[in-house]
């Protein structure tokens, strides 16, 4: 069975159809690339699958590891094991980051049955993770993404799925303004979560990112349709040529 | 000659009768009726009282409070009740200085703890500093306080009897704060009490006072009328809170007038999450040059509550800040007023009043009328005002629930935040752990975040001491 099953996904937003009939599928231990130009549709197609309801999905199925994703609210995703780390991070005073932190990490795994972790257990384990993506404890004291640049919501996001440990990660447009080291740290973090039983999709709109976390496949998502799919040697043809000859030329074989 | 022209209002107006009834009576055995000055203070009061009569929406200040619910009833003294530690203790705040009990309207020394306060703190029931102490009370007692312009303040004012008395010698410092708990029982009759404060602190002294209301028992229908003069003088530091919490058929008029002397620094802070019908008035004056006023306060509405916050800030001295922030958030069918009216007198130049009032709507049957009401007399000064009204935001709900929190967990967390945001300006660690239990137990029982879930309260609780 695979991780993730999209079967001819229609999705309209406010009235119109953004997604126009999306097959993909994920399985475990992989790691698709989904490139494209701005307005192509991919973050619409990362909101849908964290659940964001005023994403409406008027046609095809999505499962996720054989259960129907469509039937499940944005926290059942989650505690199922589905990631999305947000092209544009929310900023949220008044809760600070480690508390929500912990606070999600034990509707998980209560949830799947686990004891919940107390702040004992908690903070040797996050600490390990703040080094991971050298971000400063002291932003943690603060409010949810509150003041943080671009760049530390970011990283932001990364640290909360290496706590959170998904079984399948969505990355949308991580990189995304972020400088060459904040990138390496990203990547960093990102690679050392790679596991046989993970599985990730990173949504970029450059092939930079790509050099650090290295795709089995890559999806070229234009106008709502994936209108390519190939190994990674297809990132580097999309960074000499752009996009616009994806759609003439015949779509070749998927990898 | 003074209670003829009682009697004659009273005849033509049926619901000053059972007042007047109320009052003959009242004065019967008053404390201190034989001191000239407080016969005359009550009587002029209540003359005052009787010329008016309850305000009308038709009056401007009172243009989103009916108040005809409070005018149509008799209400009746209320009744002398005694209540044991036991059920008084779950009511209290941890670690005050000093902790006054009030059942009914009256001082209960035995439920009270008044000793062990640093010399020069004088902490005691009103009705006792008036017997022993006539003079000193004589000198701030109904100075500060508008019996001419608020008709609930006469009507307090005409019913001085008991409540707490609290004087700082010069330069002496509390820290934690003095605790004063209001609690009304349960009667069959439609009962009120008129609260009297007199908080003193004299020059470059520093004190916090709690001022809590609640009921105890079933619901009834009882009235708590509430007076508070605080003077702060010359640079003190001087904290006021007020926690409204009785049952949702109580009415709650309460009026904080602050005076302040030089530099003196002064916070009030409100938090209203019971009472059927709420009126919180602030009225400081800063009347010396150099001081500070923090007028922070939230209301939480659910049912069909009403709560009105109605704020006077008078600078009447220059080189004064105001900061006015209150958070309200509505649910079921509640509706909220918040009314900040800033008047910078022509003296007042250098004046720095700023004023913010936040709303969150969580129905579509909630209400909320806010309104900025600036006059302004000098022309070196800054005001600045405004006000939001909203819904909790759905990108930061869903990015929560994205990360695995329920939707319930997730709404609840919003709203601790909003309201955080006005518990973490409160300076005294005993007041903020105190209201953020009270807020913490109150969105339990919020309409539009019904638990679902018997872990809510343990939920509830992480948060309250988690968050921020
Ligand atoms: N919430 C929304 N409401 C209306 N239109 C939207 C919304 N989100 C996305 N769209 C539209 O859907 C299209 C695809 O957007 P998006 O998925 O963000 O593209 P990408 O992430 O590929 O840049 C765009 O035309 C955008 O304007
Ligand atoms: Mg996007």
């Amino acid at each position: 069975m695979s991780l993730l099953e999209i079967k001819n996904l229609h999705v309209t937003v406010g009235g119109n159809e953004i997604l126009k009939g999306i097959d993909l599928t994920v399985n475990a231990g992989e790691v698709h690339s989904i490139m494209g130009p701005n307005g192509s549709g991919k973050s619409t197609l990362a909101q849908v699958l964290a659940r964001r309801d005023a994403y409406h999905v008027t046609e095809g199925s999505i499962l996720f590891e054989g259960k129907d994703l469509l039937e499940m609210k944005p926290e059942e995703a989650a505690c199922e094991g589905l990631f999305l780390a947000f092209q544009y991070p929310v900023e949220i005073p008044g809760i600070g980051n480690t508390y929500f932190l912990r606070s999600a990490l034990n509707a998980q795994r209560k949830y799947r049955g686990e004891e919940e972790m107390d702040a004992m257990d908690f903070l040797p384990m996050f600490k390990e993770k703040l080094k991971l993506l050298e971000m400063d404890d002291k932003l943690m004291n603060r409010s949810l993404n509150e003041g943080f640049s671009g760049g530390e919501k970011k990283r932001n996001e990364i640290l909360q799925m290496a706590v959170l440990e998904p079984k399948l990660a969505i990355l949308d447009e991580t990189d995304s303004g972020l400088d060459i080291d904040a990138l390496r740290i990203v990547a960093e973090g990102v690679n050392s979560l790679r596991s046989p039983g993970r599985a990730m999709v990173v949504v970029t709109h450059y092939q930079r990112l790509l050099n650090y976390i290295v795709p089995d496949f890559v999806h070229v998502l234009v106008d709502g349709r994936i209108v390519r799919s190939g190994g990674k040697e297809l990132a580097l043809e999309l960074e000499e040529r752009g996009y616009s000859w994806t759609e003439h030329e015949p779509v070749g074989a998927r990898a | 000659m003074r209670e003829t022209a009682v009697a004659t209002v009273a005849d033509t107006n049926t619901g000053l009768e059972s007042w007047l009834e109320n009052f003959t009576e009242f004065t019967k055995t008053a404390v201190g009726q034989k001191l000239p000055w407080l016969k005359r203070l009550r009587e002029d009061a209540f003359e005052r009282f009787c010329e008016v009569g309850f305000p009308t929406t038709r009056d401007e200040d009172w243009r989103f409070t009916n108040v005809s619910a409070i005018a149509r009833t008799s209400f009746r003294a209320a009744g002398a009740a005694e209540l044991t530690a036991e059920e008084v203790a779950p009511y209290g705040a941890a670690g005050a200085a000093a902790d006054l009990v009030f059942v009914n309207g009256r001082f209960a020394r035995e439920l009270s703890r008044v000793d062990g306060l640093p010399k020069g703190v004088t902490v005691a029931s009103l009705r006792e500093r008036i017997e022993s102490h006539p003079a000193e009370v004589e000198t701030h007692l109904g100075r500060y306080a508008d019996t001419q312009r608020d008709p609930f303040v006469a009507l307090n004012t005409a019913f001085i009897g008991d409540g707490a008395y609290v004087h700082m010698a010069r330069g002496v410092v509390v820290d934690a704060p003095i605790y004063l708990l209001y609690l009304s029982t349960k009667e069959d009759t439609a009962t009120m009490t008129h609260p009297r404060n007199l908080i003193v602190a004299e020059d470059e002294s520093q004190v916090a006072v709690i001022e809590d209301y609640a009921s105890v028992g079933g619901e009834c229908i009882a009235f708590s009328n509430a007076v508070t003069e605080l003077i702060a003088g010359e640079s003190t530091v001087a904290q006021h809170y007020l926690i409204e919490r009785e049952h949702l058929k109580a009415f709650n008029v309460s009026t904080l007038r602050i005076q302040q002397g030089r530099s003196a620094n002064v916070a009030s802070h409100s938090l209203l999450l019971g009472g059927g019908l709420v009126r919180n008035n602030v009225h400081p004056v800063l009347a010396g040059d150099g001081g500070e006023c923090l007028i922070n306060g939230l209301f939480l509405g659910t049912g069909r509550q009403h709560l009105d916050n109605y704020m006077h800030v008078e600078h009447a001295a220059p080189h004064c800040g105001s900061r006015q922030f209150y958070n309200g958030i509505l649910d079921g069918h509640s509706h909220g007023v918040f009314h900040g009216r800033i008047v910078v007198h022509k003296i007042a130049q250098k004046t720095d009043a700023k004023q913010t009032n936040r709303n969150l709507l969580l129905s579509d049957d909630a209400q909320i009328d806010t309104k900025p009401q600036l006059e302004i007399y000098a022309d070196d000064v800054k005001c600045t005002h405004g006000a939001t009204i909203g819904q909790i935001e759905e990108n930061a709900l869903f990015y929560l629930q994205s990360r695995g929190i329920s939707e319930v967990e997730a709404r609840k967390l919003l709203l601790m935040a909003f309201a955080e945001e006005c518990v973490e300006r409160m300076q005294s660690n005993v007041a903020r752990a105190h209201a953020q239990r009270l807020i913490g137990e109150h969105l339990l029982f919020t309409e539009g975040i019904a638990p679902q879930s018997g872990n809510l309260g343990r939920i509830v609780e992480r948060v309250v001491e988690e968050v921020g």
